[in-house]
C-alpha cells in the first residue's frame, strides 16, 4: 500500500477514535465544568460499560440484540453506580476538589478490583452487531466502525441539544457560570450535581459499549481513555464543551495518524509532555475561552 | 508548637528511632524483612508529606522521583558496577534534577492543574521507562544481586543479602531523613512553607517569594523520594518500571493521609499500618487493591486527619 491510501486509512481510524474519545471526554468535561471536580474514576465507568456490554452479549443470543440491549442497559447501570457514588461519597466531602480526587482514586480501585473478582483477568471479545465491509479500492474497512462513529455523533448531538434546549441544560449552564447566583434563582444544585455526575458516567459507559467489539473488554482498559480524556479536556480548555469536542478531533485524528507511522508509546510520551506544556503556558487551553 | 516543647519532640523522635533499632533483635525473620521494607517506603512517604503536609501541594506524580532514584542508583550499579554509596549519590542526584526541572515547569500551575500535570509527567516518565526497555528492561526489570559489591565496613565486608545490613541500612537512611525533615519543619524555612500552605497570597504579601519556597520544598520532597527509591534498589536488589506506575504515585498519598498529613511521624505510622493491612488482607483475599480503594474512601470521609493528626488534635498539641 502506498503512502496516500495509508494516510487515508490512518485518517479514517483517527476519526473513529475521535468520536469515541469525544464521547468519553465530554462526560469528564461536563463533570469538571459544572461541578469543578476531577473524576479520576471516569475511565472505570468506560471500562464498566465495556464489561457490561460483554455481559449483555452473553445473556442475549444474537449480536445485534445484545448490542442494543447493552447500549441501553449498560449506561443506565453505570449511571446508577455513579449516582450512588455521588450520594454516598462526593456529597459528603462537599465536592471539595482535593478530597474528591482522593475519593475517586479510591472508587477507581474499588471498581477495578470488583470487576477483576467478578469478571476475571481475561480480555474478552464481543461480536460486532453488524458485519459488513466497506470496500475501498485499496482496502476493505469494517462497517461497524462507521456505525460507532454514527452512534457517537448522535449521542454527542443529543447531549448538545440537552445542554442548549432543556431546563436541565439551562440549570447546568447556570451552575457552571455562577453557582451561588444559580441557587439564588432556585436551581436545585444538589440534584443538578447528581444528574451531571451520572450523565458524565453514562457517556463514558456508552463509549465503552461502542468500543468493545473493536477492542476487547478488560478490567484495566480504563486508564488509557482516562488519560486521553484528560489530554482532550485540558487542550480544549477546562470546562468548555465546544473546546472539548474540537480537541477530541485534534487528538483523536493525530493519535490515529501518529500511531500508524510511529511507535504508539513514543506518540503517547510526546503527547503527554506537550499537553502538560499547554496547561502550564496556556492554562485556559488552546481553544478554550479564558475563564476567571 | 512552641520552642519549649523541643525536648519532648526530640525525645519522642529519637525514642521511636531507638525502639525501631532495638526491635531488630526480637523480630522474627519475616517481620524483620517487612520492617526494613516499611522503613524504606516510609522515607518515600516522608518526602511526599513534605510537599503535601507542609507546603499544601498535592501531587499524583511522585513515582517519577522514586523511580528516578531507583534507576539513578540501579543503572550505574548494573552497567558500570558502581559501589553502593556512589549509587545512592547518583540516585538522589537524579531525583533532585528531575524534581527541579519538573518544578520549574509545573509550579506555574496550582491546585487541580498541578495534580493533573504531575500525573501526566509521571505517566510520560513511566512510558519512557518502558520505551527504553533495551536499557531498563521495562516491566521485567533488572536484578542487581551479584552486580553489587559487598559493603566494606571497618575492615569487614558485608554482602547486601545479609538481613542485618538491610535492616540497619534502611534504618540509617530513614533516621537521617526523619531528623532532616524535623529540622526543616522547625527551621524558619519550614515556617514559611506552612505559611504558604495556610495562605499563599498573604505569604507573598509579607515579601516571601513563594515560588522559590515551593520549588525548594518540591526538590527536598523529590530528593527524599529518590533516596527511598535508590535505597530500595540497593537493599532489595531490584529495579523495574512497575515502581514508576501510577499506583506508586498513589501509595505515598495514601500512607501520608493514613498516618496524618503534616505530622513528622505520620508517614511511618501510615506506611506500617497500610503495609500490615494489605499483608493481613492478602491472607484471605487476593483483592488487595480493594483494601487500598476502601481505605482511601474511608479516610477521606470519616478520618481526614489521619492517625497522628487525630492524636495531635485530641491529646498532643505539640506534635510537629
Amino acid at each position: 500500500m502506498s503512502f496516500g491510501p495509508h494516510l487515508f486509512l490512518a485518517l479514517l481510524e483517527g476519526t473513529v477514535t475521535a468520536f469515541v474519545l469525544a464521547l468519553t471526554a465530554l462526560g469528564l468535561s461536563l463533570v469538571f465544568g459544572v461541578m469543578r471536580i476531577v473524576n479520576v474514576a471516569h475511565g472505570e465507568f468506560f471500562m464498566l460499560g465495556a464489561v457490561l456490554a460483554w455481559v449483555c452479549a452473553s445473556l442475549v443470543g444474537s449480536p445485534l440484540g445484545g448490542f442494543l440491549f447493552a447500549l441501553i442497559a449498560a449506561p443506565l447501570a453505570v449511571g446508577a453506580i455513579a449516582l450512588a457514588a455521588d450520594r454516598l461519597v462526593l456529597r459528603r466531602v462537599d465536592y471539595h476538589p482535593e478530597s474528591t480526587i482522593v475519593a475517586t482514586i479510591g472508587l477507581l480501585y474499588i471498581l477495578q478490583q470488583a470487576v477483576l473478582t467478578l469478571y476475571g483477568p481475561d480480555a474478552r471479545p464481543v461480536p460486532a452487531p453488524v458485519s459488513f465491509t466497506l470496500q475501498f479500492p485499496w482496502f476493505g474497512y469494517s462497517g461497524y466502525k462507521l456505525v460507532v462513529a454514527a452512534i457517537s455523533a448522535a449521542l454527542l448531538a443529543a447531549t448538545w441539544w440537552l445542554l442548549a434546549n432543556t431546563r436541565l441544560g439551562l440549570y447546568m449552564r447556570a451552575a457552571q457560570q455562577d453557582l451561588e447566583m444559580a441557587q439564588a434563582f432556585g436551581v436545585p444544585a444538589r440534584r443538578v450535581y447528581a444528574i451531571v455526575f451520572a450523565l458524565g458516567a453514562m457517556l463514558a459507559a456508552a463509549a465503552g459499549v461502542l468500543v468493545v467489539p473493536i477492542q476487547q473488554a478488560h478490567y484495566l482498559m480504563g486508564l488509557d481513555p482516562l488519560l486521553l480524556s484528560f489530554i482532550v479536556v485540558i487542550l480544549g480548555g477546562l470546562g468548555s464543551v465546544r473546546g472539548t469536542l474540537v480537541a477530541a478531533f485534534v487528538v483523536g485524528i493525530s493519535d490515529g495518524v501518529v500511531s500508524v507511522f510511529f511507535s504508539p508509546t513514543l506518540a503517547k510520551i510526546i503527547a503527554t509532555l506537550l499537553v502538560a506544556a499547554v496547561l502550564v503556558f496556556r492554562p485556559g487551553g488552546l481553544f478554550g475561552e479564558e475563564r476567571a | 508548637m512552641s520552642n519549649r516543647a523541643l525536648p519532648q519532640v526530640l525525645a519522642l523522635h529519637l525514642g521511636v528511632l531507638g525502639l525501631v533499632f532495638l526491635a531488630q533483635f526480637i523480630l522474627p525473620p519475616y517481620h524483620h524483612t517487612n520492617v526494613a521494607r516499611i522503613l524504606v517506603l516510609a522515607v518515600y512517604a516522608l518526602g511526599y508529606n513534605v510537599l503535601l503536609g507542609y507546603t499544601g501541594l498535592m501531587s499524583l506524580g511522585h513515582a517519577m522521583f522514586f523511580a528516578a532514584g531507583m534507576y539513578g542508583a540501579g543503572l550505574p550499579v548494573y552497567y558500570f558496577e558502581f559501589g553502593a554509596l556512589a549509587a545512592l549519590g547518583t540516585g538522589i542526584l537524579c531525583g533532585v534534577v528531575v524534581a527541579a526541572l519538573f518544578g520549574l515547569v509545573a509550579l506555574r500551575t496550582s491546585g487541580v492543574s498541578f495534580l493533573i500535570v504531575s500525573l501526566m509527567f509521571a505517566q510520560a516518565f513511566y512510558l519512557a521507562s518502558l520505551y527504553f526497555n533495551e536499557v531498563t528492561l521495562g516491566d521485567q526489570g533488572l536484578i542487581l544481586s551479584g552486580k553489587l559489591a559487598p559493603l566494606a565496613l571497618g575492615g569487614a565486608s558485608i554482602g547486601f543479602h545479609e538481613p542485618a545490613l538491610k535492616y540497619n541500612g534502611a534504618l540509617l537512611v530513614f533516621a537521617v531523613c526523619l531528623l532532616g525533615t524535623l529540622a526543616l519543619r522547625l527551621s524558619p524555612i519550614g515556617r514559611v512553607l506552612i505559611a504558604i500552605r495556610e495562605n499563599e497570597e498573604r505569604t507573598r504579601l509579607l515579601g516571601y517569594d513563594s515560588f522559590r519556597y515551593k520549588l525548594l520544598s518540591l526538590v527536598v520532597s523529590g530528593a527524599l523520594a529518590a533516596a527511598a527509591g535508590a535505597t530500595y534498589a540497593l537493599l532489595f536488589s531490584y529495579v523495574g518500571s512497575t515502581f514508576a506506575s501510577i499506583l506508586y504515585s498513589i501509595y505515598p498519598l495514601l500512607w501520608s493521609l493514613l498516618g496524618g498529613i503534616g505530622t513528622i511521624l505520620g508517614p511511618l505510622v501510615g506506611t506500617a499500618f497500610m503495609f500490615y493491612l494489605v499483608d493481613v488482607a492478602s491472607g484471605w483475599t487476593s483483592a488487595y487493591l480493594l483494601v487500598v480503594g476502601v481505605a482511601l474512601v474511608v479516610l477521606i470521609l470519616w478520618f481526614p486527619r489521619g492517625i497522628l493528626g487525630t492524636v495531635r488534635a485530641k491529646w498532643l498539641p505539640w506534635l510537629p
